[in-house]
Formats: structure tokens, C-alpha cells, sequence
């Protein structure tokens, strides 16, 4: 570079002979550089608008499947961000209990046998995965609406975010797929006791999103009036994840 | 060759939507690669469709593909997808409301016709038909093309919202074949690009200025 840090005009021509070919490998799969990805990212914001105000309703009910529909455990792909680093999974606190909190009248520390007390749903669904793949399983659970009832939202909430102990994993929800009657706080699938690889003791699940809007491992599920990102999401996956 | 009068060929509507597709359509079937590959299988897990797929598995270039990973893909997927849609509907409109459509779409009745030219074609006719603006093979072709575009956003957003469009999907014969459907329509996309580039050049190259400039100065002045 010229002195200074001034460009020069020779310094301009070299940059240029070089940003010539590097944009060419750049174009190998490229993102959008940081002058267009950015707008891709405020783009699907657009979509996410959309797919909550457009095209999903709470009163379409995902199909349900029979029980022989379900796919064998070892195809149905399971995964933590904890097993993929480390390849062990999130240890579960001693003292585990959901906090129901944030902008709400009555919160409330909801435990495992307080949340098998209340009436539960069951559904055997298609879980569609961001990648393109589907399986089918079995999901038992507390409606998340259940909940959202019982500790009475302020007027000032208008989000949900959703955390876990799986190394900082958590998700942002609309209120509206939350209300979803089919959208549950899942204790137990194909008919047993969460395993710990699904997500135990305590996991969302919703056939109205893709997966990775699903949060595995919950610790805490709590109203806000700003719209919290998740783990994916901040990394560009699509916000909404509705299907 | 003599100079010839230049004759109208392209509305300024059909030229812009022409180009805006090219453009669109290469960065969609980018993108669509690049979210391919994060699953490059068609059917249910545990349950592969026994679907032809030279692709299963992966094997797409890197400079095929938009996006860089699955998140950049979808997010450019997402976003071009609205001005193909919108693209398509501002072409379709000018076509119903010119009147234009009547060069363009295939009808029963071009079926003979579209053997003659067949026939032709074959060099076992000896005069070129008689036709208008377009002859009956190409009716087919730009009838089936606009047909395709329609058929692939259908499947898109049949994949898209599976649950929300359940209707949609099911037409398709559910998600996992209309994944299937978006995905070869991409490859029929590919086949006619190239056939339509091909026969641009070696049939008649003054189309192609006439695509730009929307006037033509060829050797079919007739058809204009």
C-alpha cells in the first residue's frame, strides 16, 4: 500500500487484478458477500412475516399418523450441540425444573411430575428437518398453551424464547405457532420416558416447525417483548421455521 | 445478405421478464442445489425412494451452487423466489392482455402443424408450414416452459409450508415426491436452456437481438 496508507493508482490496479480472480473463487458457493448477505438475512425476515400472518393458522391440525407409520429409532437422525462436540450429552442439573417467567403475571417452576400431572396430548407426526429429510415418531406432552394459561402473559409480551442446558442452545417463538394446539412441552416419545438423546427431560415439539425451532433440554421458557434469535437462527437459518 | 426491414418482434414486458428469468432462474437452481446437498436423497428416512437420481448422494460442484451452506442457500432461495413468481405473473399478464398469448400457447389444434413441422425438421417435408409468429414446435416448447416455471413453484411452496399447504402437497403426491417434482424440474430447466440457446444460434441468431433490442431483422421477417 502507498504511504500513509493512502491507495495509490498502482496499488488500485493490483487490488483490482486480485479481487478479479479471488471473486471468482469467492463465487464458489457464495454467500452473498457482506454487502449482500446481510439483506438476504433482513429478506427473510419478509418471509417470516408471511409464514406467520399468511399462510399458518392454528386451526390446521398437522395429519396424524398410525403407530406402524413410525420410523426405526436408528434412522431418525438425533442430535445435540453438546454430542457434537464433545460427543457426550448435556448433563441433566440436579435440581431440574422448567422456569415459566419473563413478562407474566404468575411465574411458576414447573417440575417433571407437576408437568405429568396436567392433561397431556399425544400425536404420532411427520417431523420435517430444515435439511429435507423427514421422519415419523410418536410425541407425548403438555400443550405449551396449557402453560401460557397458567401464568397469564402481560399485553407487553409478544415473544416466547425457549432455553436449555445443551450448551447454550434456545430458540425464538412466535406466540401464535406457541398457541398452536399441537405444539407441546414433550416428556415422551414412542411411548416412553424421553431419552436422553431426544432431548430429556423435557423438550419442545411441534409439527408446525422444522426441527431446529424444537428446543431440546429445556430449562426455561419465558415472555418477552423483544424478538430473541436462537442458536441457528442468529447463524442465518430462517426465523419463523414454519412448515 | 440484402438489408432487411426491421420488424417488431418483442414488447419491452417480454424482453424484461425474459432476461429477469434468465438471471432469476440461474440463481434459483444455484441455490436449490446448495439445500439439496444437505440431504441428497429422495424419500422418508429408512424408506429411500427407489426414484431415478444421478445425484443421490451429492456429487454438485461448487460452481453450481449459490449460498456457500444450507442457511445461505435457503436464505437466497427465499429471497429470489418472490420476483420469480412476480416476474412470471407480470409476463403471463402482458400475454392475456396484448392478446399475445394467442402466438403462444399450444392448442389441440396445433397438433398437426407441430407434426409438419416435424416432419420438416426430419427433412422429410419438403416446404417449411405455413405459421404465424411462432411455428406450432415452438407453441409446445414456450407453452411447456411457462408450464414448468408454474409447476415449480407449486412444488416450492409444497415443500415449503408441507403442513399449512397440506392440500397443495398432497396434489403432489405428498412432500418427499414433491421435493422430487422441484427437483427435476430443474433438470428439465437445464435441458431446454441449452436446446433453446442451441437452436437460437444455429437456426436463426437475429432472434437474439430481437430478444434485446425487441426488433428483428433476420430471415423470417414473416413471422414477425
Amino acid at each position: 500500500m502507498g504511504e500513509g496508507g493512502r491507495v495509490n493508482r498502482r496499488d488500485f490496479l493490483r487490488l483490482g487484478l486480485a479481487a478479479g480472480p479471488a471473486s471468482l473463487v469467492a463465487a464458489c458457493g457464495w454467500t452473498g458477500g457482506p454487502l449482500l448477505e446481510p439483506r438476504l438475512k433482513a429478506f427473510s425476515r419478509i418471509n417470516d412475516w408471511v409464514g406467520e400472518k399468511i399462510l399458518h393458522s392454528n386451526s390446521r391440525l398437522a395429519r396424524e399418523y398410525p403407530v406402524s407409520a413410525r420410523t426405526p429409532d436408528m434412522q431418525f437422525p438425533a442430535y445435540s450441540i453438546s454430542w457434537n462436540r464433545h460427543r457426550q450429552f448435556p448433563e441433566v442439573p440436579a435440581d431440574w425444573g422448567l422456569e415459566v417467567g419473563g413478562l407474566v403475571r404468575k411465574p411458576v417452576r414447573l417440575t417433571l411430575s407437576m408437568l405429568q400431572a396436567m392433561p397431556s396430548v399425544s400425536y404420532t407426526v411427520k417431523h420435517h428437518c430444515v435439511e429435507g429429510w423427514t421422519a415419523v415418531a410418536s410425541w407425548t406432552g403438555v400443550p405449551v398453551s396449557a402453560v401460557i394459561g397458567m401464568v397469564e402473559p402481560l399485553p407487553t409480551a409478544r415473544y416466547l424464547r425457549f432455553d436449555s442446558f445443551d450448551s447454550g442452545y434456545s430458540n425464538g417463538w412466535d406466540l401464535t405457532s406457541a398457541m398452536h394446539p399441537q405444539t407441546i412441552l414433550a416428556y415422551a416419545r414412542n411411548d416412553r420416558p424421553l431419552p436422553m438423546a431426544r432431548g430429556a427431560p423435557l423438550r419442545l415439539y411441534s409439527p408446525v416447525k422444522l426441527g431446529y425451532k424444537m428446543t431440546k433440554y429445556l430449562t426455561a421458557m419465558t415472555f418477552t417483548a423483544e424478538r430473541h434469535g436462537g442458536y441457528w437462527e442468529d447463524q442465518g437459518y430462517p426465523w419463523l421455521g414454519g412448515v | 445478405m440484402a438489408a432487411r426491414e426491421p420488424v417488431k418482434r418483442h414488447h419491452s414486458a417480454v424482453r424484461l421478464t425474459h432476461w429477469l428469468h434468465a438471471l432469476l432462474l440461474l440463481g434459483m437452481i444455484g441455490s436449490g442445489l446448495q439445500i439439496y446437498l444437505a440431504y441428497p436423497h429422495f424419500g422418508p428416512r429408512g424408506e429411500p425412494y427407489p426414484v431415478p437420481n444421478p445425484w443421490d448422494g451429492g456429487g454438485i460442484p461448487g460452481w453450481a451452487r449459490l449460498g456457500g451452506w444450507l442457511a445461505g442457500g435457503l436464505n437466497w432461495h427465499f429471497a429470489l423466489a418472490w420476483p420469480f413468481v412476480l416476474s412470471g405473473l407480470v409476463y403471463l399478464g402482458y400475454l392475456a392482455l396484448s392478446g399475445e398469448w394467442r402466438s403462444l400457447l399450444f392448442r389441440p389444434r396445433d397438433l398437426r402443424p407441430a407434426l409438419q413441422m416435424q416432419l420438416y425438421y426430419l427433412r422429410l417435408r419438403r416446404e417449411h408450414p405455413p405459421q404465424g409468429k411462432h411455428n406450432a414446435l415452438q407453441k409446445a416448447a414456450y407453452t411447456g416452459i411457462v408450464a414448468l416455471g408454474a409447476i415449480s413453484a407449486l412444488t416450492g411452496f409444497a415443500v415449503y409450508k408441507p403442513v399449512q399447504l397440506a392440500w397443495l402437497t398432497a396434489l403432489f403426491g405428498g412432500y418427499e415426491l414433491a421435493r422430487y417434482w422441484h427437483f427435476v424440474a430443474v433438470w428439465i430447466f437445464v435441458a431446454f436452456t441449452l436446446l433453446h440457446v442451441l437452436l437460437v444460434l444455429v437456426v436463426d441468431p437475429a432472434s437474439l437481438r430481437a430478444m434485446i433490442t425487441g426488433w428483428y431483422r433476420g430471415r423470417f421477417p414473416s413471422h414477425g
